[in-house]
C-alpha cells in the first residue's frame, strides 16, 4: 500500500491522535485474543498440538523442494494445473494469462494474502479485468478503497457505522443502517449476484498435501465455495510454504488454525479441492516470492512456518494501538515485521523497531515462530547493512563510548543527575520525547555507587 | 556463596533505593554480597536499537567485573535477560559463559537458590503487581496468559510473605507496559498509550502502589503517574520484601 514515506511511529502517531479509537480497537481485537485463551485452555492438549505442528512445518522446510515436486506430480495426475511463479510479478502475469485464455474479465476472489502480498488486484484492474472480493471483510476494505489492515478481520479497523455508510454509498442500503445483521444480508444479495454471473474464481489455498495433491481452503463465510463451484474456472493461489507431507497432518493444523485465530474449535468450512468437477478447469499457481530467499537466511527461515492465524496481531499490544495500516505492508504486526525485511529491507527497517520485545507474539504462535527473536535480530541485521538512521548510530557510538568507561560513565551520570536537578527546562521541553507525556525522573541526591562508597569505606 | 551485585545504569543513577533495598534485603539473609564498583551498563540499550556490535566494550567490562563470583545477582529481569542471551567475548567466551549460567534475577535468586520461605518484611498497603516482559516470558519468573501450562510466580510467592501486602486484581495480568527500551521514544505514541493503559489497570483495581522486578518498566510508568498528578506511587520489589511499615 502506499503511505507515502511515513514509518510505523509516524503512522502510529497519526492513529493516536483519537483515542478513543485507539480504545475500541485495543479492546475488540484484546476481545479476539481473550476468545483464542479459552478455545487453547479449553484443549489440555494444547502445547503438544503445537509443538507437533512445529516439527511438522519444520519437516516441511527441510524438504520443500521434494514434497512441492511430490504435490506437483499428484496434482496434475488429479487433472490440475499447476503454474509455479518466482515472484508477485510471474504470478500475476500467470494469473491474467489464464483468465485472457478463458475470455473472462470479471471476476470472484475469496481471501488470499498471498495476492494482497503480489497486489494482483491492482495488476488486474489494471488489465482491465474486475475483480470481487467476496469474503465480506475484504469486500468492505474494497469498497472503502483501502488495504486490509488484518489477515483474518480485514475491516477490523472499521465500525459498523462507516460500512453502513459504505453500503448506502455503493450498495444502495438505507441512510443510517448499522445493524451488522441487516448489512450482512445486503452483502450476501449483491455478493450472490457476482457469484452466480462470474465464470473464473480465484481461491487462496491454507494447506496443500502433497501426499493427494489436494488443496484445503478455510473460510467462515463459505464464500470460497460459491465461487469455485459455480465457475467453469478456479485457479487457487499459494505460497511454497503450505505444504503439508501428509492428508493426517491436517488433523493437526484444522484444530490449532482456528482456536488461534478467533477462538473458533475449527473454521466453518474447511473445503478440500482435489481434481476439477466435469468442464471446469482448476489451476494452481505456486508462488515463491521470496521464500526460498528467507529459506536461506538461517535466522529468520523458520518464519515460513506461518499459517497466518494472526494470533500474534491479535495478542501484540503495539498492533492494538496502532492499527494494521501503520505496518504499511500486506501482512501487518508481529509477523509482517519479520516477513516485510526479507522482500525489501530498506522500505521495511522501521518494522522490527515496532516492538517492545515482550514476547507475547512467541508465545501464542500456534507453530512456535520464535517471532521476538527474530525481532531483534533484524534490528541487527538492518544496522549493519546501513539502514539506521545515522543520527542513532552517533547517539549509539558515543553510548558505547560512555558505557565502556566506567569514570566517564560516573561523571556523565552525576551531570546528568545535575541538568535534570538544577537545569531542568534543558530536558523538560518538547525537544524531548520522553517529556510529552511523561515526567522525568526525580534525580536522587546521589548515585547508588556514591552511597555505597559511603557506606563500604572498607571495600 | 560470595555474590556479585549487578546494579543496572539506570537504577544507579536514578533509582538508588531500589538497589540499597537489593543489598539489604540480600545481607539480610545472610548472603555475602560485593558491589563492584567499576560496573556500568548490560549494554541492552544498544543492542535493542540494533547495535549488538557496539557491545564489546560493555561485555568486556561485565567480564572483568563479574567473573570472579559464585553468583550475580541483579534487581532487574530485563538486563539479566540480556546478559543471559547475549554477554560475548572473543577472548573469554568460557567466562562469559559462566557469567551466563550464573546470573540470577533478584526474585529468582530467592526463590530457586536462596529458596526463601519466609521474610521478616510488613507493607501494609494494596499493590499492583506488573508482571515485565522480559523477567516474565524471558526469564519464566511466572507463568505467562499464553501458555497451557500449570500457574506459577516467583515475585508473588515472595509478596505473598509480606505482612499485611494487600494484592489487587488486574484485567490483563502480564500485558506489556510499552517502555521497550528505545522504543519509549521511537515509537513514542504507542508507547505511551500502552504505559497509559497499564497504569490505568492498577488505578482501577484500587493500588497504592505499582510494583515490579524490573525498575525500567516501573519508570516508564512513574513519568505517566506524575504526569497525571496521581498519588499512586512506584516501588521495586525488593523495597517491599525489605519493607518494615506498621
Amino acid at each position: 500500500m502506499s503511505t507515502g514515506a511515513k514509518d510505523h511511529a509516524q503512522l502510529s502517531d497519526i492513529f493516536n491522535e483519537d483515542e478513543a479509537r485507539v480504545d475500541w480497537h485495543d479492546e475488540t481485537l484484546w476481545f479476539v485474543r481473550a476468545k483464542r485463551d479459552k478455545a487453547a485452555h479449553g484443549l489440555p492438549e494444547w502445547e503438544t498440538l503445537r509443538e507437533t505442528a512445529s516439527q511438522i512445518k519444520d519437516n516441511v522446510l527441510s524438504n520443500l523442494h521434494d514434497y512441492l515436486l511430490q504435490f506437483e506430480a499428484n496434482a496434475e495426475k488429479n487433472g490440475i494445473k499447476v503454474h509455479w511463479a518466482a515472484n508477485g510479478d510471474e504470478h500475476n502475469k500467470i494469473v491474467h494469462s489464464i483468465l485472457k485464455e478463458s475470455g473472462v474479465n470479471r471476476i470472484v476472489k475469496s481471501k488470499s494474502m498471498l495476492t494482497e502480498e503480489c497486489h494482483l488486484n491492482d495488476y488486474l484492474h489494471k488489465n482491465d479485468i474486475e475483480v470481487i472480493d467476496t469474503d465480506l471483510g475484504e469486500r468492505i476494505v474494497q469498497l472503502a478503497e483501502e488495504p486490509p489492515s488484518h489477515i483474518v478481520l480485514p475491516c477490523i479497523h472499521k465500525k459498523k457505522e462507516e460500512i453502513g455508510e459504505l453500503f448506502h454509498k455503493h450498495l444502495g442500503t438505507p441512510e443510517g443502517a448499522s445493524d451488522p445483521v441487516f448489512l450482512t444480508a445486503a452483502a450476501r444479495d449483491h455478493l450472490r449476484e457476482k457469484f452466480i454471473t462470474r465464470k473464473a474464481a480465484i481461491t487462496g489455498v491454507n494447506f496443500a498435501v502433497a501426499e493427494t495433491g489436494e488443496f484445503v481452503v478455510c473460510t467462515n463465510e463459505g464464500n470460497a465455495d460459491m465461487g469455485a463451484h459455480l465457475a467453469d474456472v478456479h485457479i487457487a493461489c499459494m505460497g511454497i510454504e503450505k505444504i503439508l507431507p501428509l492428508r493426517k497432518h491436517l488433523s493437526v493444523f484444522l484444530r490449532i488454525l482456528t482456536r488461534s485465530a478467533t477462538g473458533q474449535p475449527i473454521t466453518t468450512y474447511s473445503s478440500h479441492f482435489k481434481k476439477p468437477r466435469p468442464g471446469q478447469t482448476m489451476h494452481i499457481v505456486l508462488v515463491d516470492n521470496g521464500r526460498t530467499t528467507q529459506l536461506g537466511r538461517e535466522d529468520f527461515r523458520n518464519s515460513l512456518k506461518c499459517i497466518r492465524c494472526a494470533a500474534c496481531m491479535n495478542t501484540c499490544p503495539v498492533y492494538r494501538r496502532s492499527g494494521g495500516h501503520s505496518y504499511h505492508t500486506a501482512i501487518a504486526g508481529p509477523i509482517g515485521s519479520i516477513l516485510a525485511p526479507n522482500l525489501d529491507m530498506k522500505n521495511y527497517a522501521d518494522l522490527p523497531f515496532a516492538s517492545t520485545l515482550c514476547g507475547s507474539c512467541s508465545n501464542v504462535c500456534p507453530v512456535k515462530i520464535n517471532i521476538h527473536e527474530q525481532l531483534y535480530k533484524w534490528r541487527q541485521v538492518i544496522v549493519k547493512e546501513g539502514y539506521a538512521d545515522p543520527k542513532k548510530a552517533m547517539a549509539m557510538k558515543a553510548m558505547d563510548f560512555t558505557l565502556s568507561n566506567p569514570s566517564i560513565y560516573k561523571i556523565a551520570g552525576k551531570a546528568g543527575r545535575w541538568v535534570l536537578k538544577h537545569a531542568p527546562f534543558t530536558v523538560n521541553n518538547k525537544l524531548n520525547l520522553w517529556y510529552k507525556h511523561r515526567e522525568m525522573p526525580e534525580p536522587p541526591k546521589q548515585s547508588f555507587g556514591e552511597w555505597y562508597k559511603q557506606n563500604n569505606k572498607n571495600d | 556463596m560470595t555474590v556479585g551485585l549487578f546494579i543496572p545504569c539506570y537504577i544507579d543513577q536514578f533509582y538508588p533505593n531500589a538497589a540499597i533495598a537489593t543489598l539489604t534485603l540480600l545481607k539480610k539473609l545472610g548472603v555475602d554480597v560485593v558491589y563492584p564498583t567499576k560496573q556500568t551498563c548490560c549494554g541492552q540499550p544498544m543492542a535493542n536499537s540494533g547495535f549488538e556490535h557496539l557491545t564489546q566494550g560493555c561485555n568486556d567490562l561485565f567480564i572483568e567485573n563479574f567473573s570472579e563470583f559464585d553468583y550475580v545477582v541483579s534487581p532487574s529481569g530485563s538486563c539479566v535477560l540480556h546478559i543471559k542471551d547475549h554477554l560475548h567475548a572473543d577472548k573469554a567466551e568460557d567466562k562469559a559463559l559462566g557469567i551466563r549460567k550464573k546470573i540470577y534475577e533478584l526474585t529468582e535468586f530467592l526463590t530457586d537458590v536462596l529458596k526463601v520461605e519466609k521474610l521478616t518484611a510488613s507493607f501494609p498497603h494494596k499493590v499492583g503487581v506488573h508482571q515485565s516482559c522480559h523477567g516474565q516470558r524471558g526469564l519464566m519468573l511466572a507463568q505467562m496468559t499464553e501458555l497451557v501450562e500449570a500457574p506459577f510466580s516467583k515475585p508473588l510467592h515472595l509478596l505473598n510473605m509480606v505482612e499485611g501486602l494487600e494484592l489487587i486484581n488486574l484485567k490483563r495480568p502480564d500485558e506489556c507496559c510499552g517502555f521497550g527500551g528505545t522504543f519509549c521514544v521511537a515509537e513514542e505514541a504507542v508507547s505511551v498509550k500502552m504505559g497509559k493503559d497499564r497504569v490505568a489497570d492498577h488505578l482501577n483495581g484500587g493500588a497504592e502502589y505499582i510494583t515490579a522486578a524490573d525498575m525500567s518498566c516501573l519508570m516508564h510508568m512513574e513519568g505517566i503517574l506524575r504526569r497525571q498528578n496521581s498519588n499512586v506511587k512506584v516501588i521495586h520489589i525488593a523495597e517491599i520484601l525489605n519493607a518494615q511499615e506498621f
